[in-house]
């Protein structure tokens, strides 16, 4: 393409704006951030000195870590199963499938927050069922620790799970199951050796997605975990907001983006983004 | 059409799956119309209480109107920032542009909770100057919510380009038409529907914002998710099960007409 002097401002004069409203509002501030965290209280890098040695903070890292390893295993499973019947399934099959996966993917955290809260509380639907068929005598803890935590963020990640999924089931080459099969292999082989080590792109993809957003996921953990099952976004929010600790907030804030940063270095390791949607 | 159809045990799998991604969104209808002021299942009779509240207690009205009117704001300017610069990307192609389009998807991959403090410490930084643009102000609110939208219309404007044949552009050109009557004339009719859900994503992903919203308002700027939010940490309130019941519907019927539409369009 020519490239005049016209053609120079004119890509300048419409990309500016935007670019320059991302610097300003949020490069800008950014580092702001990054500053708190060497200057507050005191000048120095005892923020990050205290990530390192504080018992409560290494407590909230281990558990979001925790947290995060297993909300991905679930969700990447369950997401799998689903896929395989919207991608795969009969026209019923798929309408049906499309409509479990996109209604949920289209409601708020909060919505969703609240409908396991309705579900899962002492006066609850299950405990409330459970009691009225007589099953239990006292009310289960369902919500208010990790055990809410978990079932909150698997169902919200969930659909998160299912696109990168179903573009690696989609453009799987069928001809290739049909071999495996016209070579005498069973329905169960042929999936388990087949079908899935070619949709590894698509399981590694959603499974960095999962990983990367339960750990820096915030709402669901402060509603489901009542307080009890603190993960590192809601250490930061209680680090700023309620024992003013900016410094130390900010350090963890710089922290995150650093893991999720290399997380997702490693991410495009694998697959090009075009893959991802 | 695919020849490898799902057997018996991954429908069952999948089935409980389904079940599992429904079940918190059928479990507000009961608690909606429980007679109780408090979040309990209903025993023996309804009551239509609580969607009566939504209408009567004005702090739902406010937060319900300052919702919308920070989505509009936020997702007018979110999409007019993201035409001009995916227009700018596409038309004049120029260097770097990989390294500029990842800049500007940052907001999107960053954490949100990350995002947030950020924005936190922009908008108490504003307060300084002034005192109806910065912390715990509708416009603050905007203006962060377009920083959170803008990569996602971005993305969106991108896509809708990507499938535009760049002949029509080249004709145009070579008809001599200006840079501004290649954009308004040519190019922007023929991705009219990207530019539509850009600013309706946009709408939508302000008006349901809370993670960044928590961190920027108090007192006065209380959006819906706000109110909602203190609302479910505090006593949890029902009337926010019949506001879930509300936007679920809604939800579900936006999607069905969507699928209609695409079936329409397909057809």
């Amino acid at each position: 393409m020519r490239s005049s002097l016209s053609d120079r401002t004119g890509a300048a004069l419409l990309m500016a704006p935007l670019l320059l409203f991302l610097v300003l509002a949020y490069a800008w501030p950014f580092l702001g951030v990054v500053k708190w965290s060497f200057t507050l209280p005191t000048p120095g890098l005892g923020q990050y000195d205290a990530l390192l040695t504080d018992d409560l903070v290494q407590s909230v890292f281990v558990r979001t870590l925790r947290i995060a390893a297993i909300v991905t295993i679930v969700s990447v499973a369950a997401a799998y199963a689903i896929t395989l019947i919207w991608v795969r399934g009969t026209p019923a099959q798929r309408l049906i499938a499309e409509f479990c996966i996109l209604v949920p993917f289209w409601i708020s955290v909060l919505t969703r927050a609240f409908g396991w809260v309705a579900l899962l509380s002492n006066r609850g639907l299950i405990n409330t069922w459970l009691q009225a068929i007589g099953f239990i005598s006292e009310p289960l803890t369902l919500v208010r620790n990790e055990f809410g935590v978990i079932v909150g963020m698997t169902h919200f990640l969930i659909p998160f799970a299912v696109f990168p999924l179903a573009s690696a089931m989609r453009s799987l080459d069928d001809r290739v199951l049909l071999a495996a099969r016209g070579l005498g292999s069973s329905r169960m082989r042929t999936f388990w050796s087949v079908f899935v080590p070619m949709t590894r792109s698509g399981i590694i993809g959603s499974a960095l997605i999962v990983f990367v957003f339960s750990l820096g996921f915030f709402v669901t953990p402060a509603i489901l975990g009542g307080g009890r099952s603190v993960m590192v976004a809601e250490l930061i929010y209680l680090r700023i907001f309620q024992s003013p600790d900016w410094g130390l907030g900010a350090a963890i804030s710089v922290v995150l983006v650093l893991f999720v940063g290399a997380l997702m270095a490693l991410l495009f390791r694998y697959i090009r983004p075009k893959q991802l949607v | 059409m695919p020849t490898y159809r799902p057997g018996p045990i991954s429908l069952v799998i999948a089935a409980f799956v389904a079940l599992f991604l429904l079940m918190p969104l059928l479990a507000v209808i009961p608690v909606s119309l429980t007679p109780s002021r408090m979040l309990a299942m209903p025993t023996g009779e309804l009551s239509l209480r609580h969607y009566r509240t939504l209408i009567e207690d004005p702090r739902w009205i406010d937060s319900i109107l300052l919702s919308i009117r920070i989505g509009v704001v936020s997702s007018a300017f979110s999409t007019v920032l993201a035409l001009c610069f995916s227009l700018g990307v596409w038309m004049f192609q120029p260097r770097f542009t990989a390294a500029l389009v990842g800049f500007v998807l940052l907001p999107m991959v960053v954490p949100p909770v990350v995002s947030a403090i950020t924005l936190y410490f922009l908008l108490t930084s504003i307060s300084g100057f002034s005192s109806f643009f910065g912390y715990d102000t509708w416009l603050g609110v905007a203006m962060a919510h377009s920083v959170m939208t803008v990569p996602f219309a971005t993305v969106l404007m991108l896509v809708s380009l990507s499938q535009l044949d760049r002949r029509i552009d080249l004709a145009a050109r070579g008809l001599g038409a200006t840079v501004w009557e290649r954009a308004t004339r040519v190019i922007m009719p023929n991705i009219k529907f990207g530019i539509i859900t850009a600013a309706l994503l946009s709408f939508v992903l302000s008006w349901e914002e809370i993670g960044v919203t928590l961190f920027i308002t108090s007192v006065n700027a209380i959006t819906l998710p706000r109110l909602m939010w203190m609302g479910l940490r505090d006593n949890i309130d029902p009337a926010i099960a019949a506001l879930s019941v509300i936007l679920i519907i809604i939800t579900v019927l936006v999607l069905a007409v969507r699928s209609f539409i695409v079936r329409l369009r397909a057809v």
